[in-house]
């Protein structure tokens, strides 16, 4: 009794019911929606489908989860992620026989390395010059993508080279092979905000900038290397990405994806204004997405529609979090709620 | 006055600058032709841009305007080649539809006190997906009178020429210009990016003057559609893919401040001239890859950025100090 | 009594009467029985403490708010405004502390933006800037109309305000802290205006906490205190002695010394001069917020800080602290020089700070009450070196138990404390640093009498360790109790240090007052 009263209070139960009434739609009106077979020595479904991908979303979300906690907002993260997929696909090079340029390690080293870098340049000047992180993403959102075609030479690159297809093609004891990358990258975000004190300075930022400040905390470095953070998860998110399709395209590679990552941090329980932010929840939120998505699919529904019903989705959620619709909504009830 | 004029004209003499550049460089780049060929090519951009810059002012942000237009251009082909209506009904249709659209996020956004940035930005997949909802393919467009004005010529001195959408871009900024210099809105629309605060305890009307600037931005991305299929003839789901951040950066460059309360269209229009002379010294350099424009009109976006956030911190300092001039003096004894 | 003697001697009608007003929020009562009125040709100033009512009496006035009981007369006519724009259309214009114009437009602009004259459907600039300059030269204010309001000083900024809302109705005009930005030039500049606005008849409200300055402008003051109306006064026939004890609440015979203080000096002059100096502060200053000022304090000093408010003592506070960086002089921490640019420059060196904006500078209301108070703690040891949640648990707790923090646990949020054990929280948390210093902004205002004790209790506790505290409080009582010396501070500048048996209410007032 104890434990449920705890976990209808937890941030977590919304999102979970949410995915819940998707699931349950399926279960009645998709055929075969939650059939999962062996084949080829993996499991094979529409549920392996979502959680494969959803994987891409869900590694921006682990960054942005942190970037929005801090009351600010990344929107270059679909840019950097084309420019992952380029400077990897560059650096392996398209040899129909398979033989990288330079060795895959090095390859995806340097595509992170370039991911973190554009990261630290937002971070730069949203904390010490000072702009407003709408503002200062957007630079990145319209350059990183003529960076990201440059770097391609505005080809779309084939690759290859086999064992770079593990990434977001491969299998691992039948579950795909990304999947374990979100529960890395997970995993080490947890420790690392939550058995630190990382978690508390990022909220507290988020929160009261100035009472930080106060505090004696360097609210400036934390927002710095959130962003830098974000860039990077960015970067695997290409890594993956490219892996998947075997081929960077820069105009095309993680496009509108930062909606997507937005979305997903908001439906998991993270307000858009900062302060407690819910990693896990994050990754429900992109599997909601996907869900969504892959629904959309199965109803032979042309995948771009998906994106006015995305659309409509993100006004209903916006107006749920606005307090003004609310109240309105209430007073249309009868109920009147006392204006403080 | 000087200093308030400033960021034109460093817009004005980057123009200068690069055509002047371009004309050195190459031969056949210093012409007349070529000066008016950026308006015919950037006719749309134009338009948008006007749009933009009065919602910028203001202080929000429009990241709908790329889907939007590509939703018209969908729209007119449609009913132009699908429904065979008439242009005299097709172009008001289109018109009121993106009008309505904009209305829309305006509304949403004033009343319910959004965040502009999430709800145009959600109205950009609205659009997009919209778009494929008409017709996944391109539509191209036959319609007699639509190709007529799309071939048309208007001559000018010498042998140089501009083409039907130029007029009505010019005319769209003549229209702009008068808004906001000579209209209670457009001043009501300055005063609102100046200090919203402020705005409202004058007594000024806020709460329709911002659902006005989204209506208006969303009619300026229609017609710069309409403008579009004068110049590709078809409608195409992936048209102005990215055009929205095209339009920001052009009235960045030109001098507008994305905090909001001051700006100036013929800033924008400079804007605008820089933007198409980029892509035209690409193209005349021809090794560089065109999206190279990206790169540069992204850099150039970071600079003035910062040379505004420098500017205004500049400024804060100095009155600043000019006003603690005397620290208030001690007073023992009255 | 000398209040009433105003009423029965006026000598005009009054243009506007405020009678018995009543104004209650859940669980605050800010106005009870008040009356005012404005004559016209006068300045009338209304003078009191925080809490006093001063806002929420213009702000019924104004139409902000509604009274709950009691009636307004404009020239005799009942009137019952709804909101500013209604109050201003009524004739009751309104200038703020914040000047509320629009800094991207010019200055004629701003006076009439929303009403600009139009010809043919256009708006005609050149009556525009035409009817500004004029309006403004009416007031013997001479600038350049078509220039940004924001190339101008605020004192200029100020009088175009003005300008705008007399342009747009005239019978009472209200100025809200008008002074609080300009130096000495830019007040005398104002006052002209004021002045002239006066002799043409114009009825002006002047609220301000400058004591000097409302000697040098208003022709009548009104005093309220807790709400409650405690006189009307000839400012001519108010001696500024009694403004100050008539505004505390105090008749001039009722001082008495202080026990706290004297027998905390018994202590400290036994303890000799064993006692360490842990902050040396030379001639500290930055311009535009405080007179550059000295002072020192020793283990165990409870340095208070009285003045009125607006007298500069947050001003002291955040410079000593870092939050606002100093351009001109230096501090000393324990004998060594000091490099405090920052908030965590002053932590690392031992000291801690309550501010006293508890909601915005202090209490995090969505974290719960056990990060609240290790956050500070925390951030000494930096990112890596975590304290466990139960080591942070066993901390809270002590914390909550030596304070006696009101609160279900040491999980719930912060958000959910009242007012008191919010300030307790604060406390906590710097009191989780072991700091050597501690300033502390207010700590007892907008709390209940019994935690009011509680802390003082405690500053002394505090000091007796060891610990050196600066204690800022608007109740000169509180600071005589809890301190070992004082610093009086008026008009932002620190004027006088009392300390031994000159500490009491009484000569702080005489000190503020200027001298016997």
């Amino acid at each position: 009794m104890l434990a449920w009263k705890r976990l209808s209070r937890s941030k977590i139960i919304w999102p979970l019911i949410t995915l819940g009434i998707l699931m349950l739609f399926n279960l009645f009106f998709t055929p075969h929606f939650f059939r999962i077979e062996m084949l080829e020595g993996h499991l094979f479904g529409n549920l392996i489908d979502i959680l494969k991908n959803g994987a891409p979303i869900m590694i921006l979300a682990i960054g942005l989860t942190l970037v929005i906690a801090t009351h600010g907002i990344d929107i270059s993260v679909g840019s950097v992620v084309a420019i992952s997929a380029g400077v990897v696909a560059m650096l392996i090079g398209g040899d129909l026989a398979g033989h990288p340029k330079y060795p895959l390690a090095f390859a995806m080293g340097a595509a992170l390395v370039a991911c973190t870098a554009a990261g630290m340049w937002n971070g730069m000047l949203v904390s010490w010059i000072g702009m407003q992180p709408i503002i200062a993403t957007l630079i990145l959102f319209v350059a990183g993508r003529g960076i990201a075609m440059v770097t391609t030479n505005a080809m779309v690159i084939w690759l290859y080279v086999k064992p770079f297809a593990l990434l977001g093609q491969g299998y691992l004891f039948g579950l795909p092979f990304s999947l374990y990358i979100v529960a890395f990258l997970l995993l080490v975000t947890y420790l690392a905000t939550r058995r630190t004190a990382l978690g508390m300075f990022i909220e507290a930022v988020g929160i009261n900038p100035t009472a930080t400040r106060f505090a004696g905390i360097n609210a400036k470095s934390i927002l710095f290397w959130c962003y830098a953070f974000s860039g990077f998860c960015a970067g695997v998110s290409g890594l993956v990405v490219c892996s998947t399709v075997m081929s960077a395209d820069g105009n095309n590679a993680g496009n509108l994806a930062e909606l997507d990552a937005i979305l997903a941090v908001v439906l998991g329980g993270t307000s858009l204004s900062g302060g407690r932010f819910f990693l896990l929840g994050s990754m429900v939120g992109a599997l909601i997405i996907q869900t969504l998505t892959t629904t959309i699919y199965a109803f032979n529904v042309a995948p771009e529609i998906a994106q006015v019903v995305k659309a409509l989705v993100v006004y209903g959620v916006s107006l749920l979090q606005s307090e003004s619709f609310r109240a309105r909504v209430a007073g249309v009830f009868g109920r009147r709620e006392v204006a403080a | 006055m000087k200093v308030r004029n400033l960021p034109i004209l460093a817009t004005l003499a980057l123009f200068i600058i690069m055509f002047g550049a371009g004309s050195i460089a190459f031969t056949g780049f210093f012409s007349v032709q070529n000066f008016l060929n950026l308006f015919i090519d950037n006719a749309y951009l134009l338009i948008l841009a006007v749009g933009m810059t009065f919602v910028i002012i203001s202080g929000g942000i429009d990241l709908s305007v790329g889907s939007m237009l590509a939703l018209s251009t969908m729209v007119s082909s449609s009913l132009l080649e699908k429904s065979h209506l008439s242009p005299v009904l097709v172009i008001p249709i289109v018109l009121a539809m993106g009008t309505a659209l904009g209305l829309f996020m305006g509304y949403i956004i004033q009343t319910f006190n959004l965040p502009p940035f999430i709800i145009t930005l959600a109205g950009l997949y609205l659009a997009r997906g919209l778009c494929y909802v008409v017709s996944i393919d391109t539509i191209a467009i036959n319609n007699e009178f639509w190709k007529g004005v799309a071939h048309s010529t208007i001559n000018l001195i010498g042998n140089n020429s501009v083409s039907p959408s130029v007029i009505i871009a010019v005319a769209v900024v003549l229209a702009g210009l008068f808004m906001a210099r000579y209209t209670k809105f457009g001043r009501t629309v300055y005063a609102i990016g100046g200090n919203e605060q402020s705005a409202i305890l004058m007594g000024l009307p806020v709460g329709s003057t911002k659902i006005a600037i989204y209506a208006l931005s969303g009619f300026c991305s229609a017609l710069a559609g309409i403008v579009f299929t004068f110049y590709t003839l078809s409608g195409y789901a992936l048209n102005g893919k990215g055009m929205e951040l095209d339009a920001i950066a052009t009235v960045v460059i030109g001098g507008t401040l994305l905090t909001g309360g001051a700006g100036n269209l013929l800033g924008t229009v400079l804007g605008v001239l820089v933007y198409g002379i980029i892509q035209v010294l690409i193209m005349f350099q021809g090794t560089l890859n065109s999206w190279w424009t990206r790169i540069v009109i992204g850099f150039l976006v970071f600079l003035f950025c910062l040379l505004q956030r420098i500017f205004e911190s500049g400024k804060n300092a100095a009155l600043a100090k000019g006003r603690a001039g005397q620290a208030p003096k001690a007073q023992a004894a009255s | 009594m000398a209040g009433e003697e105003a009423w029965g001697m006026s000598e005009s009608t009054p243009i506007l009467e405020m009678r018995k007003i009543s104004k209650h929020f859940p669980g605050v009562k800010a106005l009870s029985d008040v009356d005012f009125r404005l004559f016209p040709g006068e300045v009338h100033a209304i003078m009191g403490q925080n809490g006093a009512g001063k806002s929420t009496l213009v702000k019924v006035l104004t139409g902000v708010y509604k009274q709950n009981s009691g009636e307004m007369l404009l020239e005799g006519r009942p009137i019952r405004p709804d909101s500013p724009l209604a109050a201003q259309k009524l004739g009751i214009s309104t200038v703020y502390q914040e000047i509320n114009l629009c800094p991207n437009l010019s200055v004629a602009e701003n006076i009439f933006v929303g009403r600009q004259p139009m010809k043919l459907g256009r708006i005609d600039w050149g009556q525009l800037n035409r009817r500004a300059e004029e309006a403004l030269k009416r007031l013997n204010v001479s600038v350049d109309v078509t220039q940004m309001l924001s190339s101008y000083s605020i004192a200029i900024q100020q009088m175009v305000a003005i300008v705008r809302v007399l342009d747009v109705s005239s019978r009472i005009l209200i100025l809200d802290e008008p002074t609080s930005s300009l130096d000495e030039n830019e007040v005398e500049q104002l006052f002209k205006v004021i002045r002239k606005l006066r002799d043409d008849g114009l009825a002006i409200l002047f609220i301000t906490h400058f004591l000097d300055q409302t000697y040098r402008i208003s022709d009548r003051i009104t005093i309220l205190k807790n709400g409650e109306f405690v006189g009307e006064y000839r400012t001519e026939n108010l001696p500024k002695l009694e403004l100050i004890a008539k505004m505390l609440g105090k008749e001039l015979s009722e001082f008495s010394f202080a026990m706290g203080g004297a027998e905390r000096k018994q202590e400290s002059a036994q303890a000799g001069s064993d006692a360490k100096g842990l902050l040396s502060v030379k001639d500290l200053g930055l311009r535009g917020s405080i007179a550059p000022f000295s002072l020192s304090l020793d283990e165990g000093d409870v340095l208070g800080l009285a003045g009125l408010l607006g007298s500069g003592r947050t001003e002291m506070a955040r410079l000593i602290f870092g939050i606002d960086g100093a351009n001109q002089g230096e501090i000393q921490v324990k004998g060594k020089k000091a490099s405090i640019k920052s908030p965590r420059s002053a932590m690392l060196a031992g000291m801690g700070f309550c501010s006293e904006d508890r909601k915005n500078e202090g209490i995090f209301s969505e974290l719960t009450v056990r990060e609240n108070v290790i956050l500070a703690l925390q951030g000494r040891k930096g990112t890596f070196r975590y304290i466990p949640k139960k080591k942070q648990l066993e901390i809270a707790d002590e914390l909550i138990k030596s304070l006696a923090i009101k609160t279900p646990g040491a999980n719930n949020e912060a958000g959910q404390l009242s007012g008191g054990n919010q300030q307790k929280l604060m406390l906590a948390r710097w009191l989780a640093t072991n700091p050597i210093i501690l300033i502390l902004d207010e700590p007892t205002r907008g709390i209940d009498v019994g935690a009011k004790l509680e802390i003082m209790e405690l500053i002394l506790n505090l000091s007796r360790q060891g610990m050196g505290v600066i204690f800022i409080s608007s109740e000169f009582e509180e600071v005589v109790r809890c301190s070992t010396r004082i610093a009086v501070l008026k008009d932002k500048a620190k004027i006088a240090e009392l300390s031994g048996e000159q500490m009491s209410e009484s000569n702080i007032m005489h000190t503020i007052a200027g001298g016997r």
